[in-house]
Parts: C-alpha cells; structure tokens; sequence
C-alpha cells in the first residue's frame, strides 16, 4: 500500500518537487538517494528552507520578547512563577497539529496561524530560561551591588542580567532547535518550509534526506550563531578561561 | 440539525465546534459514503495511537534507563548523555518519520522504530543525570557499609534518581503522544489520521481529532506528573514547590552540564 494512497496530497503547488529532470534516471525513478539530483535541483530547496529559517527566528524572537518580559515582572511579583510556568506548560504540552487545527477557526491558514502556534511553545523554554539565569544569581553579588548604591533598574540591567545571560542563551539554543523541529509543520497550516517538501514526496529518499539535512543544518547553524552572540555579549567568561 | 449547531446557528467558528463535537459521538458518512466518526471509530484510532505510544515507551525505557543508570553511577560518558538531547532534539519528528518510510517503508514496526529513536534522548540524559546528581557522600557510605556496585544502583541511586527519571519519561511521553499523530504518513492509523486526510474527514473531523488529540497529550502530561510525584522518596518532595526544584531535563544543554557537589 503506498503512502499517496492513504494520504491525500495537500493543494499546495508551491511544494510540487520536480522529478522531470531527472526522467530516464533510473536512480531517480527507482527513489533512489541520487547525489547528482541533489545537487542539480538544489534551488527548489532554497525557497523553502528561507520560509523555515524565517518561520523560526520571528517564532523565537516574539517568544522571547513575551518570555523575557514576563520573567522580569515576575522578578517583583514572584507569585506569578507558578501560574506562568504551569500555563506554558499546558500550551508546550498540545501536539503542534493539533494546535494549528484548533487555531483554524480564529486566525485562518498561513503564516500567523503557525506564528501563534510556534511562539506558544518557545514560552516555557524562555520564560524558565531566563528565570534560571535570574534566581541564579548570588545573593551576595546583588548585596554588594546595592551596597555601592545601585539603583533596582541598574542592578537588573548591569549586575543581574550579564549574569543570567548564559542561561538566557542556552534556553534560546533549545528554544530554536525545537522551532526548527516543530517548524516543519508548519505547511500542514498553510505557512510553507521545509516540511512542505518532505512531506511532498515522502518516498523519495534523496528529496527526504536533503530536506532533513537541511532542517538539522539550520538548527546547527542558529545555535553556532547564539554561541557566538553570547561569546560577543560576556567577555569577561574568556578572560578567565584564558 | 443537531442540539449543538441549534444551539449556536449564527456564528461560523461556533457551528464547526459543534460539527467537530457531532463528529465525535455521531457515526456520519464522507463525501464518497464510507463511514466516518463516531465513538467506535475514533475509539479504534485512539487505540492505536495509545497503543504505538505505549509500545515506543516501553522500548525506549529498556535500552535507555539501564544506559542512563550505567553511565551516571560510572560518571563516564556525560557527553554522550548529554549530547544524546541536543542531538535528538535537532532532528525533526517529520524527518525522521520521513526517513523510516523512504528506507525502511511503512508499517508499525518502523513507526515504532522511529519513535523509540525520538524517545529515547529525555530518558537517557535525565536517568543520567538523576544518577550523577547523587550526592558522592552517600554513594560513599553505602560503599563503606560493605553494599556491591550493583546494589549502590539499585538500592541507593536508583530510588534517589527516580524522580528525574520519570520527569524524562514525562517529556518523551507527551513527545511520543503528540508525534504519533502523524504516524498515519507511515501507515498506522492513530487520531492523526482525520487531521491529516481532510478531504475523507472534512473539517468537522480534523478538528474533533485535534481536540481529541489535545486532550490526549494533555491527559498524558496530568498522568505522568502525578506518578513523578509518587515516585519521588517522600524525604525529597517539596510538596507545591516541586516544580522550581525539578527543572525539566530537556532545558539541558552542553552549557549547564550535571555538576557533582564534590
């Protein structure tokens, strides 16, 4: 029984993989892993893999403004913790389809729906993130800061948030690989990616494996990427290990 | 006309919750006549889809806990353990699904497979880490009170690592749960099956399975949180604050590694 058969492709042309070229190939007639297709229809990757990477950065990105924001009010208001981490995580519990199904009644298809989606699900990672950095912090170091006469604004700007800023990262990292992952999605909401071509001929090994390579290059390449922002943002660590 | 879509005529996102509702507990018929929803089909769905899960866990735990205990009471091979979740996490649940059908074909088996692949990274950094969290002390005084290395496992970082171990459990659950819904790509028909075929189950039923599905993995998350807290040795519970104190296994990385208090 083949896959097609069970599953009804979506109308989706912008997802169509073009076999034609390679008509007369037996390796690629045969859904073989063929390396020469790979790279001659690389361009019909490039699309899709932009849509990805911009699905995922914006995701992360409105995450983080939402996560940070309510982690710094819960710096004053600690009894906020609790509800927000339990609320965050019900939403990270909801299997990403189901999520965009259930939004397909309010916001439609496209890429807002994914957005709401996708941002729901960085919240838990970001908000504990940045809330681990923040209680992390020794007591005596924010004693000392006010003790030289540091204002609140000042001790979280200049004291506490370097600080934390490690951990901040590090929840970012796993805040955007997992994007990535659930990113592939996406096109089940009508907002395109990756996952649109792998999906578009599942039994075609070299299509599955260049677009998951794709996939997992991005989420490698993003992490490099925050590595290298939080090596800019904290000198002071190199200092020392040197 | 049914009580719900009665109930609510003039509001367009209302009548489809009442369509989705109708599809779950009435038996309707497609476009093409076959028949589609109702209790006794989605109760098989739900079957099979608890059913792979259950399956993808209990494989899953037997190669990654006896690994986790392995390789934390030896405090060797944390960057495998380690590596093991960052690793896993950057490969989408689609891709790897992806991958089992274009090389190994559909079928049960291979989504199991598959799955267990997804599954196991949770388990494994948190069994390791529960174990390695161990105070060295402890591990220390049942060594001089004469106990074998295997009894320091199983009678002393075992029940101490129980808790961690379950919180991994807990993520690759609700992991497996919500990733088995698009088993039906594979062949193996869960509740993801109305989401994905629209054009048999219409939009009725895509929603209805999204809420049954949403329903299920929360029920799964509830499920498994109450048994972390009953496998917890009661000296260690913080009652409501325990969820400050067990952060969740996935938010590791290489940056916070497990630090021994030695």
């Amino acid at each position: 029984m083949s896959v097609s058969a069970l599953v009804p492709p979506l109308a989706q042309g912008d997802f169509f993989t073009d076999r034609s070229a390679g008509a007369g190939n037996s390796c690629v007639a045969g859904d073989g892993l063929c390396p020469k297709w790979m790279v001659d229809n690389f361009d019909q990757y490039t699309g899709p893999l932009v849509r990805h990477a911009e699905l995922t950065i914006v995701a992360v990105a409105i995450g983080f403004v939402i996560a940070f924001a309510l982690a710094l009010i819960a710096e004053r208001r600690r009894w906020l913790v609790g509800p927000v981490t339990q609320f965050s995580a019900i939403l990270y519990t909801i299997p990403t389809l189901a999520a965009f199904f259930l939004l397909l009644p309010i916001t439609g298809r496209g890429f807002v729906t994914a957005q709401v989606a996708l941002v729901a699900y960085t919240l838990l990672i970001l908000f504990r993130g940045v809330r681990t950095g923040l209680d992390g912090v020794p007591p005596e170091t924010v004693d000392a800061a006010r003790g030289v006469g540091l204002t609140e604004q000042q001790l979280m700007w200049q004291v506490k948030l370097p600080l934390a800023l490690p951990q901040i990262i590090a929840a970012l990292r796993v805040a955007s690989s997992t994007t990535v992952g659930l990113a592939t999605l996406a096109f089940f909401a009508g907002a395109g990616g990756l996952g649109g071509k792998i999906y578009d001929d599942l039994t075609f090994k070299s299509n599955v494996v260049l677009a998951s390579l794709l996939c997992v290059l991005l989420a490698v390449v993003l992490e490099i990427a925050l590595v290298l922002v939080q090596r800019a943002l904290t000198p002071w660590t190199r200092a020392v290990n040197a | 006309m049914t009580l719900a879509t009665e109930l609510v005529p003039h509001l367009p996102v209302a009548s489809l919750i009442g369509d989705a509702l109708e599809f779950l507990v009435k038996e309707q018929r497609s476009i093409d006549g076959t028949p589609i929803g109702g209790p006794s089909q989605l109760w098989g769905l739900t079957r099979t889809h608890l059913e792979l899960s259950g399956a993808v866990l209990l494989l899953a735990s037997f190669l990654a806990i006896p690994l986790g205990l392995a390789l934390g009471h030896t405090r060797k091979g944390e960057l495998v353990a380690i590596a093991a979740s960052n690793v896993g996490r950057a490969v989408p649940s689609l891709a790897l699904i992806a991958l089992f059908v274009a090389f190994l074909g559909t079928g049960f088996l291979n989504v199991t497979l598959a799955l267990v692949l997804l599954a196991i990274p949770p388990i494994l950094t948190s069994t390791y880490v529960g174990v390695a969290a161990v105070d060295p002390e402890v591990v220390d005084a049942a060594r001089g009170q004469g106990l074998t290395e295997t009894q320091i496992v199983r009678q002393v970082e075992l029940p101490l690592a129980l808790s961690s171990i379950f919180g991994g459990l807990r993520t690759s659950a609700v992991n497996v749960v919500a990733t088995a819904t698009i088993a039906p790509l594979a062949g193996v028909l869960t509740l993801g099956d109305p989401i994905i075929a629209t054009s048999v189950y219409g939009d009725a039923g895509r929603l209805g399975a999204s809420i049954l599905v949403a329903l299920l993995a929360v029920l799964t998350e509830v499920g498994f949180a109450a048994a972390q807290r009953a496998a917890t040795p009661a000296g260690l519970r913080t009652s409501r604050r325990s969820w400050r104190r067990s952060p969740a296994p996935t938010i590791l990385t290489t940056t916070n590694p497990p630090r021994s208090t030695s």
